[in-house]
């Protein structure tokens, strides 16, 4: 029963992308919209069925469904692992994943495509499932490389546009290079252990050296900022924001970027034995919270300023990793799900709403206009920003406090700034989209309305997740969700660390400090005083255009990889031509030369004789000729037929029978 | 269990279909399809005997098989590209210079 009930997880979805994927067409795109979100319904009451039986018997579980590639000590199963881990990336992934193809139904509607758009929403689906649910690392790689996939599949749906095909390409290609440095960890791990299960390899990780750990985790680590956008190999995931919204809230918030964070943990005991690995994940993930949380203080496209705060929260949970707090890194996974799937799903009401507008600039004052959109989009900015009790005050109270408590306080200091940032660029996304004067096209204005309830409902279920889904793990370190993952999520060898309650109340008081803090600036910046943002931005231009263009990095990548990629390209192309070409060419001369030379005696002397017998076998060829017909068929018919004879005369001569009588016997 | 006859015999029909497909149709990318599954069918057939006789031989045969499967409709394609733009043709008996 349990078996059945975990297989069934992914094969819902593959049903439905089977079902909408080849014969899609034949009926209504509603039918395919409601197969799509019924299929990960369904899912998500299996994952619920497998919570509940894990949470009777915490025992890790194994479920084989299929014996793939076995030889000699090869054996590789598509085979599922269930933990506590897995369990809570399920239930967001189905949970989340449900309300989003929900939304999209309403979202969708009526575009181009639409069975295309849910076919690929479905195959993530499945895809993510796998790469949760796998037992070993090349199931976790499959569904690595699904979830990839699709994401190219969906940042480009809108593929007659040339800014969606180039920014598909652009995350495509800069998560092969995180994908190569995870497939190097895998062939390290699998020379090491010779195996690829994880409890295999987790029971022998402790035979490790040092540096063999250090080198897996950190080729692990590569692949990790890849799929999570860490720096240095962030600079896909805001151009990701190109695909429709549905796709940015699923995928490039809610669940596929945060299998980096999910993968750190699933290994955490290969990192828990190489420091020096585990400092640089923190290190990374501090420096990224920080950096794209300062980009996003200035952007003005509203997906553009969510896609930064999700790296700059992706860091958080990396820098949860680094410290050594996994369940908090996991924690922090669940709540952001929660309230970056809602700002996502309610900036896309926002922007249906204005008919597709997607600058803040042209925004304002929409508070009365949308209402239930505005409220939810609120209590999202709340919990992003670290406002108890709403659902991140949690996971982000614990992650610094977890930070500060094991002395990391330059980590502490990055994670703090950091959450000034984000409240400060999240409440000025508030301000600015909900709240002032109204700054709308007046073509679009007099259209705004609110969506319809197939897409407010899911808005306001992740509201209340938002809302109280941080009560899960509340008293921090302490709470239901700790006590959950403590088996799969304890770091190893770590002392237990009672710290007082003075001091966690003191953190706490700090962190909603400075969540007040950015809310307050914000406040005074763009509600008291509207024209101060400009007045700051034309003191200091040069800092305002360096961050409004993302500190050029982009453009450093540009002329560091992409340029001297195509440079050498143009090299080879000049070394074709003029070097090689120009070799073929002096040959093809020279013989040209002598065959003059020759061609004189051929012709005069040789041909002479050579007439005679050509014209007589010419005139004995008249009649074969027409067997060499030019066409390509006739020649492959003649193959096939030659063939045929000849195995029936190598069965003859040297078998002894006719092929005729084998198939008999 | 699947007997091994089932994989041969699946592998002569996908064979025959691709053989038959090289046979009579026209369009080139049908045609490259075609050849394409024919090398499946071999692989099935290399996979199937290899599970059947215990040895990764076979299937490391396939592997590469698939991987000069890739090259040769790499290359394939850009042929059928090139003879798209030289003679503007997409059909296979469009081409018969090849001939006395």
């Amino acid at each position: 029963m349990f078996d059945l009930l975990v297989l069934l997880i992914p094969v819902f979805p593959l049903l439905a992308v089977l079902a909408n994927g080849l014969v899609g067409s034949r009926y209504s795109p509603d039918v395919a919209g409601r197969l799509a979100f019924g299929s990960v319904g369904l899912s998500f009451l299996c994952v619920l069925g497998v919570f509940i039986s894990i949470l009777g018997n915490p025992e890790p579980r194994e479920v084989i469904a299929y014996s793939w590639i076995f030889g000699g000590t090869l054996s590789i199963n598509l085979a599922f692992l269930i933990d506590p881990l897995t369990v809570i990336m399920l239930l967001v992934v189905t949970g989340v994943g449900f309300l989003i193809h929900v939304y999209s139904v309403g979202y969708m509607h009526g575009e181009e495509g639409f069975t295309r758009f849910f076919t690929y929403m479905n195959l993530f689906m499945v895809s993510m499932l796998l790469l949760v649910m796998g037992n070993n690392y090349v199931v976790l790689f499959i569904g690595w490389e699904g979830v990839g996939l699709c994401s190219y599949l969906l940042i480009g749906y809108y593929y007659e546009k040339v800014s969606a095909g180039k920014a598909a390409t652009k995350a495509f290609v800069v998560n092969r290079i995180g994908d190569a440095g995870f497939l190097l960890a895998i062939f390290l791990i699998f020379s090491h252990f010779g195996t690829l299960d994880y409890t295999a390899v987790m029971a022998k990780a402790s035979t490790l050296s040092t540096e063999m750990a250090t080198a897996i985790s950190l080729c692990l680590l590569v692949g990790a900022i890849g799929k999570s956008a860490q720096l240095p190999l962030y600079t896909w995931l805001p151009d990701a924001m190109e695909g429709p919204t549905p796709v940015s809230a699923l995928i490039h918030a809610a669940t596929m970027v945060t299998a980096g964070v999910y993968m750190v943990v699933r290994n955490h005991v290969l990192f828990d034995m190489a420091p020096m690995a585990l400092a640089t994940v923190g290190i990374i993930g501090g420096i990224t919270a920080l950096f794209a949380a300062t980009i996003g203080l200035v952007q003005n496209d509203i997906k553009r300023v969510l896609a930064y705060s999700t790296v700059s929260q992706l860091g958080y949970m990396f820098l949860a990793c680094g410290v050594g707090a996994y369940t908090a890194a996991i924690f922090h996974l669940m709540t952001h799900a929660f309230f970056k799937a809602l700002l996502f799903l309610s900036a896309g009401s926002v922007i249906h709403a204005l008919s597709g507008e997607q600058d803040i600039r042209k925004m304002g004052g929409l508070h009365n206009k949308i209402p239930i959109t505005h409220k939810v989009f609120l209590i999202g900015t709340l919990a992003i920003a670290g406002i108890p009790p709403l659902a991140g005050f949690w996971s982000k109270d614990e992650i610094m406090a977890h930070a500060f408590v094991h002395g990391y306080y330059h980590l502490y200091l990055l994670a703090a700034v950091g959450a000034f940032l984000t409240s400060f660029y999240m409440f000025r996304l508030t301000y600015l989209t909900f709240y002032g004067s109204s700054r709308v096209d007046p073509h679009v204005a007099h259209h705004i309305h609110e969506s319809p309830s197939v897409m407010t409902t899911p808005l306001v279920v992740l509201a209340g997740l938002a809302l109280f889904g941080g009560f899960l793990g509340v008293p921090p370190e302490h709470g239901w969700f700790h006590g959950f993952l403590h088996e799969v999520a304890a770091p190893l060898g770590a002392e237990a660390h009672e710290v007082g309650w003075g001091v966690l109340f003191g953190l706490m008081s700090v962190a909603v400090a400075i969540a007040l803090g950015g809310w307050g600036l914000a406040h005074y910046m763009y509600a008291i005083r509207p024209q101060m943002a400009n007045e700051w931005a034309a003191k200091s231009p040069q800092v305002y255009t360096t961050i409004l263009n993302k500190y050029y990095v982009d453009e450093f990548y540009d002329c560091l990889i992409v340029e001297p990629c195509k440079k050498l390209g143009m090299l080879w192309d000049w070394f074709d031509r003029h070097i090689l070409d120009r070799f073929v060419v002096g040959i093809g001369r020279g013989t040209d030369i002598s065959a003059g030379a020759i061609t004189w005696v051929e012709k005069y002397v040789i041909y002479a004789g050579l007439n005679v017998v050509g014209y007589s076998n010419h005139l004995l060829s008249w009649s074969w000729r027409k067997l060499q017909s030019g066409m390509v068929h006739h020649y492959a018919a003649i193959i096939v037929i030659g063939l045929a004879l000849l195995i029936h005369l190598v069965l003859v001569w040297f078998v002894g029978s006719s092929a005729a009588d084998m198939s008999i016997r | 269990m699947i007997p091994l006859s089932a994989y041969v015999a699946l592998s002569a029909i996908l064979f025959m279909t691709g053989l038959v497909g090289v046979l009579i149709r026209r369009n080139f990318i049908v045609v490259l399809m075609s050849v394409e599954i024919m090398l499946n069918a071999a692989n099935i057939n290399l996979v199937a005997f290899s599970h059947y006789l215990y040895s990764m031989a076979g299937q490391m045969a396939a592997l590469f098989i698939i991987a000069v499967a890739a090259a040769e409709a790499a290359v394939g394609l850009a042929i059928i590209i090139v003879v798209f733009r030289g003679k503007m043709a997409t059909n296979v008996d469009q081409i018969n210079i090849l001939k006395w």
